[in-house]
């Protein structure tokens, strides 16, 4: 069943994994446990958001790559980057630099993502206008965000814009361009170079689609390392002639107010998860009204603080408002807008599928009884949140034993004799353990 | 399952903390998003009466498999006409409530229009018992 299929491309490298509970306790979804001293990670929780992987102490969690040969299998090996990756280098490598040592390390043509962001924008502004149009209107673009919506937020799925992001539209632009200059669509491989691991599982694992229309994915850190290494080795090549500057708008779109900035309407941009999560809670709850477009990305400082970029996000941010400030290309015009009408055809997404982690039963009466068990095992657990137990919290874990998967047990707190125990007395006070008795009888 | 909650009346800054609550558990029970919304609303709104015109308040919410039951209940001036209060944009509010953003005579048609049943009991300088019930299986 697909929706039991969800590809991740965080992984935990169980041998270097020290189970520390770093990861357990910033898991914006709880979707980490501890297991026989190990963090595992329940997969259909995850949002693929990276906050674990900033957080371990001994990068235990690691980011699937592929090897760069599998552009091989493809004639025309297409690197599709984002905008952001020209931030990455030190102000003396410009972007034809960059876009030159693509090609040396193998690749046939370079793309950038943003081109698509213009029509985007315009499909935006034409929903924001429609009569039907779902307020807060929230961007599809950071597909961290799409997945906290399905698992988190189900209540706000019909919020989601149903545009594809502009990885894809830009892809099937690419596809397009090449096949009608003469090239076997068969023959083209578009690769992604991703400063983050969801863009990594919206490729494999794409909401809305049944494919994507980009190949593969390779991380930026290391394709960074690929093309540092071409550029002490060649440094004086400069014979790019498919160099493409982006306009303004195409530049920032991947930063925070990239996206909202375009819009006259009520517009916000939100980002980092937790500030994310804050806000949908209280649109969930009719708190907030009377905001029309919703920008809201995962990582601080959105893509420029995606966990596989190597330059620090703010001095990345700081590169690209500096590249747009200096950038006189307003109305630049690239061959993507003679394919406005395929390409409008084919922008829009299908439903996307609520997969909610938070409901305990289908059932409603099962459902009531394990709430009812929850409440009884939180008057037991001592509410500190210490996670050595395996589980983030005390009330996850008391989520946990309700659905079987955890035992009481687990909790230290609850082991015998530590209600007379005088240090443990002095740190948590005297009357902390007072239920332990109650849970022993 | 029942849960209880206090209201403190002229809390403006607590508005939506018990239907925030509500929410989270209508989700974990599985409850369709539709009715989800139209408690959270009904709460909502019997809470910002409750801060906007009472001194304090007790919500008492009972769900089952049947039927959510929230009841209200507040010790405040209570409505002298009820049939009144219920128009649309009738509001006893002062124009201090109003300036931010409250009090626009729409709590009571609104809660009547996300509830099922309403029920409303009051008595003037003493207080008003609010029921709200929304069923489950329709």
């Amino acid at each position: 069943m697909q929706e039991n299929y969800f590809y991740h491309a965080l992984k935990i490298d169980k041998k270097q994994c020290i189970g520390c509970t770093h990861c357990i306790s910033v898991c914006p979804t709880q979707a980490i446990r501890i297991i026989n001293g190990k963090a595992e990670i329940i997969q259909n929780r995850c949002v693929d958001c990276g906050e674990c992987y900033k957080a371990c102490p001994v990068s235990a969690i690691k980011v699937e790559d592929n090897d760069l040969n599998i552009i091989n299998k493809f004639k025309y090996k297409v690197a599709l980057i984002p905008a952001i990756l020209r931030s990455q280098f030190p102000d003396n490598i410009n972007e034809s630099k960059i876009f030159d040592s693509l090609i040396q390390i193998g690749f046939t043509h370079v793309y950038e993502v943003e081109l698509s962001a213009d029509l985007i924008s315009k499909k935006v502004k034409e929903e924001l206008k429609s009569k039907n149009c779902v307020k807060p209107l929230i961007s599809s673009f950071c597909p961290a965000i799409v997945r906290l919506i399905q698992v988190k937020f189900p209540s706000l799925i019909d919020n989601i814009i149903k545009i594809k992001p502009p990885i894809d539209i830009t892809a099937l632009y690419i596809k397009k361009h090449l096949s009608e200059n003469g090239v076997d669509p068969k023959d083209i491989g578009i690769f992604y170079i991703t400063p983050c691991a969801a863009k990594i599982a919206a490729i494999y694992s794409p909401v809305g689609e049944i494919k994507s229309v980009v190949n593969g994915t390779f991380n930026l850190n290391n394709i960074y390392n690929r093309i540092f290494k071409n550029l002490i080795k060649n440094n004086e090549k400069d014979n790019n002639s498919q160099k493409i500057n982006l306009t303004k708008t195409q530049l920032t779109w991947c930063l925070t107010n990239g996206e909202a900035k375009n819009y006259s309407c009520k517009s916000l941009s939100i980002d980092g998860i937790q500030n994310v999560i804050e806000y949908l809670e209280k649109i969930e709850t009719q708190k907030i009204k009377d905001v029309d477009f919703l920008e809201l990305r995962a990582c601080d400082e959105s893509c420029a603080g995606g966990i596989l970029n190597v330059q620090n996000r703010f001095l990345s941010v700081e590169k690209m408002m500096k590249l747009s400030k200096e950038n006189t290309n307003t109305n630049f015009v690239s061959k993507i807008t003679d394919y406005k009408e395929f390409l409008e055809k084919k922008i829009l997404i299908e439903d996307i599928k609520p997969r909610s982690m938070i409901k305990l039963d289908e059932n409603l009466d099962q459902a009531i009884n394990k709430m009812e068990k929850i409440q009884k095992i939180m008057n037991f657990l001592p509410k500190i949140d210490c996670g050595a137990c395996g589980a983030p919290t005390c009330l996850a874990l008391a989520e946990d034993i309700a659905q079987n998967k955890a035992d009481i047990s687990q909790c230290i707190f609850l082991k015998k004799n530590i209600n007379t125990d005088k240090t443990v007395e002095k740190i948590w006070g005297k009357n902390r353990f007072k239920n332990i008795e109650d849970y022993e009888s | 399952m029942q849960f209880e909650y206090k209201i403190k009346g002229g809390d403006f800054s607590e508005a939506g903390t018990i239907s925030s609550k509500l929410k989270k558990i209508l989700k974990q029970l599985n409850i369709d998003n539709k009715i989800i919304k139209k408690v959270v609303i009904a709460l909502y709104e019997a809470e910002v009466n409750v801060i906007a015109h009472a001194y304090n308040g007790k919500v008492n919410i009972d769900i089952d498999t049947e039927k959510i039951e929230i009841n209200i209940k507040d010790k405040g001036p209570g409505i002298e006409n009820i049939a009144k209060a219920m128009e649309k944009g009738f509001s006893t509010a002062t124009s201090k409530v109003r300036e931010m953003g409250f009090g626009a005579g729409m709590g009571l048609p609104n809660i009547k229009k996300n509830s099922d049943k309403l029920d409303i009991k009051s008595k003037v300088s003493e207080g008003t018992n609010l029921k709200i019930i929304t069923f489950l299986n329709k």
